[in-house]
Parts: C-alpha cells; sequence; structure tokens
C-alpha cells in the first residue's frame, strides 16, 4: 500500500504537505531541536527551509518522511496521516536527496535508479523504460547506466541521486543541502537544471539548505527558521526581500537587500535600447551618423541575419566597406534570462558603460544604468 | 579449586618462570624491532619490496607456533635460540605493517613544510616524520608484544614456557591451580607490558593528548 | 641422520593409512577448525551483525580484540580441557578441544562483523532509509554486501587461529596433524616432527591463502 495522491483525492486547497504544532526533543536534550512548528506547503510549491546551524530545518524535513520520528504534533502528506503508516511504506512516496549523495557504491547507477520501482514490485519492461526516461530527464548519457558511482564526478553522482528520488514518481520530493557537496561552477548548473526540471514536473519541493541565496533563487516560497524551530518568515523571496519582518530576518538576509531582490528580476523585463548598432549592409556614412547620434565612439556591428558580430572603434572606419571590418568581441554579454544584478555588473564594468543583450548569438539590444534604474523605481 | 598452599610453596618456581617469560618476550620484542626497523627503512627506500616483504612476513606469522618451533629444531636445537628465532619472526608481520603504516600515515602537509623550511632528508625523517608516527608505531609494538606474551607458553614444548610451563604441567598432573596460575599470571604479565606501553606512548607525544576539557 | 628419518616415515605403510596416519589426521585437524569456525559464526555473527547495524558495541568489540591478545590460547586449550575433564569428559573426546577453539574463534569474527558493518557509510545507509528499504532489506542488501570483505577477513584470521590452536590439542591428547611434532617429540623422531610441522604449516598458509583469495572475491563490483 503506498500513499498515491491523485487530484480528485482532496479539496483544491488542502495542502500537500501540513505540519502541525510539531515538535521535536531529542533524548539528552535540554531544549527542542524544533519547537510547535506548523507549516504548509501547496501543492508543487517549491518551498526552501533556511536559517542558520541548529534552526532545525534538515530536523524538519526528516520528520516529513519519518527518518526522525516527531516527539509530538501532526504531519500529514496529501491530506492522510503520515504518523499512520509504517515508515518505510511513506518513504517510497517521496523522493530524498540528500547531501552526501549516497549512491549505493555496489550497484550500478541503473540499478541505482532501479531501487523504489523494485521494491514497489514493477515488471522489468516498465522499470527499464523508466530509468532510461531517468537518464534524459537528468541530463545524463545512456552510457552511464552501467557504470558504478565511483567511476563519476561529484556532479554527475548528485544527477543519479536526483534521478533516483524521482523513480517511482513521487508527489513530494524532500531534499537536504543536495547541491552543497560539489564546486560553485557545477552547483550553479545543478540549480538552474532542477528549476527548469521541478517547471517541468509541478512536484512539490521541501529543501533544504544555509544558503540564503539558494533559497531565495530556488524557493516559489521560502521559510525562515531561527533557532528551535521558529517559523519567523514564510514568502515569496520577493516579499521577504522587500519586508522583513523582524532584525532577525533583515540580519539572515545580509546586506545589500536591493541588490538581492535584483538578482531574482531578469534582463527581459527591462526596457532595452536599440544602441549604436549598424548591419554589415549599412554605409560608413551610416555607422557614422549613428555614432554621433549616441554621442560614442564606437559601435556595434550585426550580420544579415540580426546576429551579433562585435563591436568596431570609430578610428578604424577608413572607408573600408563594414563587412570587412575587424570586430573586437564585448567582454561581457547578457542574456534575456540574466537577472538585473548581472547587468548592473556587466554595466559597470564595460568601458562604454553599457551592456549588450543577446538571445542565443541575436542581439536584441542594449541596457544602460538609466534603463535599469528605470526598472528598479517602477 | 585453587590450592594456594601450592602457590606458598612454588614462589621461586614462580619466580624463575616470571623471569624466563619477561626475558623471551622482551628479547624477541626487542630483536623485531630492530629487524622491523631496517626492514622499514629498506621498503621506505624501495616501496615495490614491500609486498614481498609482508607475504615472506605473512608467511612465518601463519605457521602455527608449535609448527615453527618443531621445525627449527634440526636447525638450531631444543633451546632458547630456537625459541627466540621463532618469537621473533612471529612479530616482525605486525611490527613491519605498522612502523610503514605510521610513517605513511604523517601528513603530507607536514613534511612538505618540513622540506620547504629546509631540513635535510635523514633530520625531517629522524626530527619530523618518526616523532609523529610513533602512535602508530608503538601501538604496534604493544601488539607484538602481547602476542608475544602469549606465544612464549608454547615454547613449553622446548623446556622453556614461562608461564606455559605451569599451564601444561597443570594438565599433566591434573592439577587445576597450577594451570589457573600460569593462565592468569600470563594475562597479567600481558597487561601490564600493554599499560606501559600505553605510558610511554602517552609521555612521547604530548602533542597527541585530548585537550583539557 | 634427520633426512633418514623423514624417509623412514614416509616410507612407512602406517604412515599413508590406519588410525595414525596423514590422511586420518589431516582429516581430524581439518574437521575440527572448520566445525569450530563455523560454530563461533553461528554464535558470534547475528549479535555482531545487530550491534554493528545499530551502530552500538564498537567498544565492546574493542574490548574483546584487546583481550582476546593477551589471553594465550595455549592456557584457553588447557583450561577447557581441565574443566571438562573435570566434569567427566574423556581426556581422548575432541570436544573440550572444540569448546577452546570456538572460544578463540568468536572474538575476530565478533569484531570484524561490527567493525565491518559499522564501515558502511552512514550516507548510504541513510539513502536507503530514506528511500524506503525496511531495516532488513538495509542489513541483507546494503550493509552486508559492503561489509563483506572485512567479515572474510575476520574469518580468515579466525580460521588460521583456530588451526594453529589445533595443533596444540596434540599437548592434551587430542589428535590432528600435531600429534605428529609431539609423538614424534617423545620418540626422538626428528623426522616425524619436521613432516608434522610442514604439514601444519601448509595447511595453515593454504587456509589463509584461500580465504585471502575469497576476500578478495567478495569485495562487491563497483567497489574494486
Amino acid at each position: 500500500m503506498v500513499l498515491t495522491v491523485h487530484r480528485g483525492d482532496r479539496l483544491a486547497d488542502t495542502p500537500m504537505i501540513k505540519l502541525e504544532e510539531v515538535t521535536k526533543v531529542f533524548p539528552g536534550a535540554t531544549r527542542p531541536a524544533v519547537e510547535d512548528l506548523s507549516l504548509e506547503v501547496g501543492e508543487g510549491e517549491f518551498v526552501t527551509l533556511v536559517g542558520p546551524s541548529g534552526c532545525g530545518k534538515t530536523t524538519t524535513l526528516k520528520m516529513i518522511n519519518r527518518i526522525i520520528e516527531p516527539t509530538s504534533g501532526r504531519i500529514e502528506i496529501g491530506g492522510k496521516d503520515a504518523l499512520a503508516v509504517e515508515p518505510h511504506i511513506l518513504r517510497r512516496s517521496i523522493g530524498y536527496v540528500i547531501q552526501q549523495i549516497g549512491l549505493f557504491p555496489h550497484r550500478t547507477v541503473a540499478e541505482n535508479m532501479a531501487t523504489v520501482p523494485r521494491l514497489l514490485d514493477w515488471d522489468e519492461a516498465r522499470i527499464t523504460q523508466r530509468v532510461n526516461e531517468l537518464v534524459d530527464l537528468v541530463g545524463l548519457e545512456e552510457e552511464m547506466l552501467a557504470r558504478y558511482p565511483a567511476e563519476l564526478s561529484g556532479g554527475q553522482q548528485q544527477r543519479v541521486g536526483v534521478a533516483r528520488a524521482l523513480a517511482a514518481d513521487p508527489p513530494v520530493l524532500l531534499m537536504d543541502e543536495p547541491f552543497g557537496a560539489v564546486d560553485p561552477i557545477v552547483r550553479g548548473r545543478l540549480q538552474e537544471e532542477f528549476l527548469d526540471l521541478h517547471e517541468r514536473l509541478g512536484k512539490t519541493v521541501v529543501f533544504v539548505t544555509h544558503d540564503i541565496d539558494e533559497a531565495l533563487l530556488l524557493g516559489t516560497r521560502v521559510a525562515i527558521l531561527n533557532i528551535g524551530g521558529i517559523l519567523e518568515q514564510y514568502d515569496a523571496p520577493e516579499a521577504i526581500l522587500a519586508e522583513p519582518v523582524n532584525a532577525f530576518v533583515e540580519d539572515f538576509l545580509g546586506g545589500e537587500r536591493g541588490l538581492k531582490r535584483l538578482a531574482l528580476r531578469t534582463v527581459s523585463e527591462a526596457d532595452l535600447s536599440p544602441g549604436p548598432v549598424v548591419s554589415v549592409d549599412s554605409t560608413v556614412d551610416e555607422a557614422r551618423a549613428t555614432m554621433s547620434e549616441h554621442e560614442v565612439d564606437w559601435f556595434g556591428l550585426l550580420d544579415a541575419d540580426g546576429m551579433l558580430l562585435g563591436w568596431v572603434p570609430e578610428n578604424a572606419l577608413d572607408g573600408t566597406p563594414l563587412a570587412e571590418l575587424e570586430t573586437r568581441p564585448f567582454a561581457l554579454s547578457l542574456s534575456p534570462h540574466s537577472s538585473l544584478r548581472q547587468a548592473i555588473d556587466a554595466v559597470v564594468t564595460s568601458h562604454a558603460r553599457v551592456a549588450v543583450v543577446v538571445d542565443e548569438g541575436r542581439y536584441l539590444g542594449m541596457v544602460d544604468l538609466e534603463g535599469i534604474a528605470e526598472e528598479i523605481t517602477e | 579449586m585453587i590450592d594456594w598452599a601450592w602457590i606458598g610453596r612454588n614462589l621461586d618456581q614462580i619466580a624463575d618462570r616470571t623471569w624466563q617469560h619477561i626475558t623471551l618476550t622482551l628479547v624477541s620484542v626487542t630483536l623485531g624491532i630492530l629487524v622491523s626497523i631496517s626492514l622499514t627503512i629498506v621498503i621506505l627506500r624501495w616501496r615495490r619490496s614491500y609486498g614481498p616483504i609482508t607475504i615472506a612476513a605473512g608467511i612465518l606469522y601463519t605457521i602455527p607456533s608449535l609448527a615453527l618451533f618443531a621445525a627449527l629444531i634440526p636447525l638450531v636445537g631444543l633451546n632458547a635460540t630456537n625459541a627466540i628465532i621463532a618469537l621473533t619472526s612471529y612479530t616482525i608481520l605486525i611490527l613491519v605493517r605498522n612502523f610503514v603504516a605510521g610513517i605513511d600515515g604523517v601528513p603530507a602537509a607536514t613534511v612538505e613544510a618540513a622540506d620547504g623550511m629546509g631540513y635535510t632528508r635523514s633530520a625531517r625523517f629522524w626530527r619530523m616524520e618518526v616523532p609523529l608516527a610513533l602512535p602508530v608505531i608503538i601501538a604496534g609494538i604493544r601488539i607484538a608484544t602481547v602476542t608475544t606474551v602469549g606465544l612464549v607458553t608454547v615454547s613449553v614444548v622446548l623446556g622453556l614456557g614461562g608461564y606455559g610451563f605451569f599451564i601444561y604441567r597443570g594438565f599433566q598432573a591434573r592439577q587445576m591451580t597450577q594451570t589457573l596460575v600460569g593462565l592468569l599470571l600470563s594475562i597479567v604479565l600481558a597487561t601490564i607490558l600493554d599499560l606501559i606501553f600505553l605510558g610511554l606512548q602517552r609521555w612521547l607525544t604530548p602533542w597527541a593528548r585530548e585537550p583539557r576539557r | 641422520m634427520i633426512w633418514d628419518q623423514v624417509v623412514a616415515f614416509l616410507q612407512d605403510p602406517t604412515t599413508w593409512s590406519g588410525p595414525n596416519s596423514i590422511p586420518v589426521r589431516l582429516w581430524q585437524h581439518v574437521w575440527i577448525s572448520v566445525a569450530a569456525t563455523v560454530i563461533a559464526v553461528i554464535v558470534a555473527f547475528p549479535l555482531a551483525l545487530w550491534l554493528g547495524h545499530r551502530r552500538r558495541g564498537a567498544d565492546i568489540a574493542g574490548a574483546v580484540v584487546n583481550i582476546g591478545r593477551a589471553v594465550p590460547s595455549f592456557g584457553i586449550l588447557v583450561l577447557t580441557v581441565m574443566i571438562l575433564l573435570e566434569l567427566g569428559v574423556s581426556v581422548l573426546s575432541p570436544w573440550p578441544v572444540l569448546v577452546a577453539l570456538v572460544a578463540l574463534a568468536a572474538p575476530p569474527v565478533f569484531t570484524n562483523t561490527i567493525a565491518g558493518m559499522q564501515g558502511v557509510s552512514r550516507s548510504t545507509v541513510e539513502a536507503g532509509r530514506g528511500m524506503g528499504l525496511t531495516e532488513g532489506q538495509l542489513v541483507t542488501g546494503v550493509e552486508v554486501p559492503l561489509a563483506s570483505p572485512v567479515m572474510v577477513e575476520g574469518l580468515r584470521i579466525a580460521l588460521v587461529q583456530v588451526i594453529a590452536t589445533a595443533t596444540l590439542g596434540a599437548l592434551v591428547a587430542w589428535g590432528g596433524l600435531g600429534r605428529f611434532i609431539v609423538d614424534g617429540f617423545s620418540q626422538q623422531n626428528q623426522g616425524k616432527v619436521l613432516v608434522g610441522a610442514l604439514l601444519v604449516a601448509l595447511l595453515a598458509i593454504v587456509a589463509e591463502v584461500g580465504l585471502t583469495l575469497v576476500g578478495r572475491a567478495t569485495v562487491p563490483r563497483g567497489v574494486r
């Protein structure tokens, strides 16, 4: 018997996960690790639990799948009492990803992924099909299925960990600092890909992290916990940044909150100006005209399809047709997904005080400080 | 069960056997240490020799003590030399493994720092690596010593035996007291020597002490 | 001189058949060693498995190792035999020797099983538990396979220890290959002693090498 949840099973506004006055006191401890915590997570939400060491975020997460049993309180998953089911049955319908990953070193990648389906007695054909689906889903190559965990890099192992958790298509996914053990570059990629995955799959995710930036980036709602499991603020990232509810939250958010808010908004929201840009089939005079119009000593060059080739300084103009001029690449370019914070950084770094926005090579426009400032003050 | 009177009557025998047991143990362990140090130095120079040396030492270690004593008789006769050669052989596997593991266990960063400060190779070895390897080295010596105390009892077949003499005589005479005395004294001696080496280890490595809470 | 004795011993037909022959003594030695080890496993393994799985008993295991080393196996053998003699068991019976050997084989099996189980990474076990494996499935599917090299090593240490002490069984009126050594002594037959010693040494080495290979083979693929 598995805790399956169907859309029709419960009222539309029943939360997927509900914690009601949950308390955990560890044996021998003088104070509770988590005290009277009440929290609700709606279906499809991505909730990040964040807070300082000792705030009980990991303990709370582990109570949801009863790796740690609550001392008191009520936990409901999909509207049903989680404490009334055998723990191992409960866990087979919840995906669980941990920081150290914990792949079985003596089983192949495919076998690792097939763990829960096997526990649920799926037939071989279904398992094989699912494993092949999963490999694509997490961005790995098929040939990795026959490999052993020791042969994979940290990032690859973590992808297998995520795939393993998703194998039986659980409605809920619990993640405990899953990207903490990999280097920052890989972590950034994993975060982006996981956000994508969440959009596609619509799972309900509870994600624990100690990194406030990660929490704000990933969560649709962020729960900020204080020591002892006290819930200080639980709201959308924008709302928390705009109005932290008390000094603790303010402190925890850290400085430069304004910049953090900018990190949540993208360039696509800003107005782009066309900038001093001409295409290769324009004339040299047109190039000069656009330079003087924008009062700059350089211009950008596009090819016939609108792809950005680079920029050219004024003194390189000597009558040669534009198509034959050597272009220099822009030091930094933004995509429509880049955050406004990255945009400011690019603008400030650039010699010309502008940043180009490019979508897979195609030139979209330029931003400058004014354009960004307008967007902020709106 | 225990005939205390027997103990009272045989105190000088017990003293003699104690002396015998201690000397057999300490001589063998000392020789074992000397041989193992030489072998360790060879291994540290030529890593490839680690395999063959541990295999050879391992073979010697696997041979049951009675068999080894017996096999040495045609070579050296039935005497203390026989016992000592055999007992020494048994220590080599343990000691060499621990000596090498101890040196290997010194953090590479520490070694590099020493080099960077201008230590010569030999100074670095004796003043830096060996002291830091001491806990593991002495642990090996403790294990070897305690094991040897046990094996000395078997040398009773060579006419020696230390406390093994009492163990065996007790069986032959169906006298439980003698056997128990032999067994218990053996355990006591092993424990005392173990504690002495433990104390030595603590004394020699003040930096490894747990910080006071 | 000794060589002649060896040759004479090997040419003697009773060496090869009859109650005092090599095959008979070898069989006694092998069966008692294997039996003692198997019984030790039956006695020690379940408890050690449970303790290791619950991540307890590391201290007990450590204490067991230390005590095991300080107690001379010869002493235990003789003591066990004498106690059982007191209880009326015949001096020619193999049971006292068997009991002593089980007592000597149990500690390494116990200690290594605990050590092997506790050596399995906690995160691997937690991940398994989080996925819904029952405790039993964790033990059989995850912990034991990953702990098996260390556990087999414990078995190896036990078996070699038992073979060595079984040799001493000849000193307490039992049989086994040690019989040739002890009889040879009393008969002043150095050749016999030597042959006995070689046979015992060989048996011990075969057991050691054999179980080392088994140990290597039990390392699960993926962990090699």
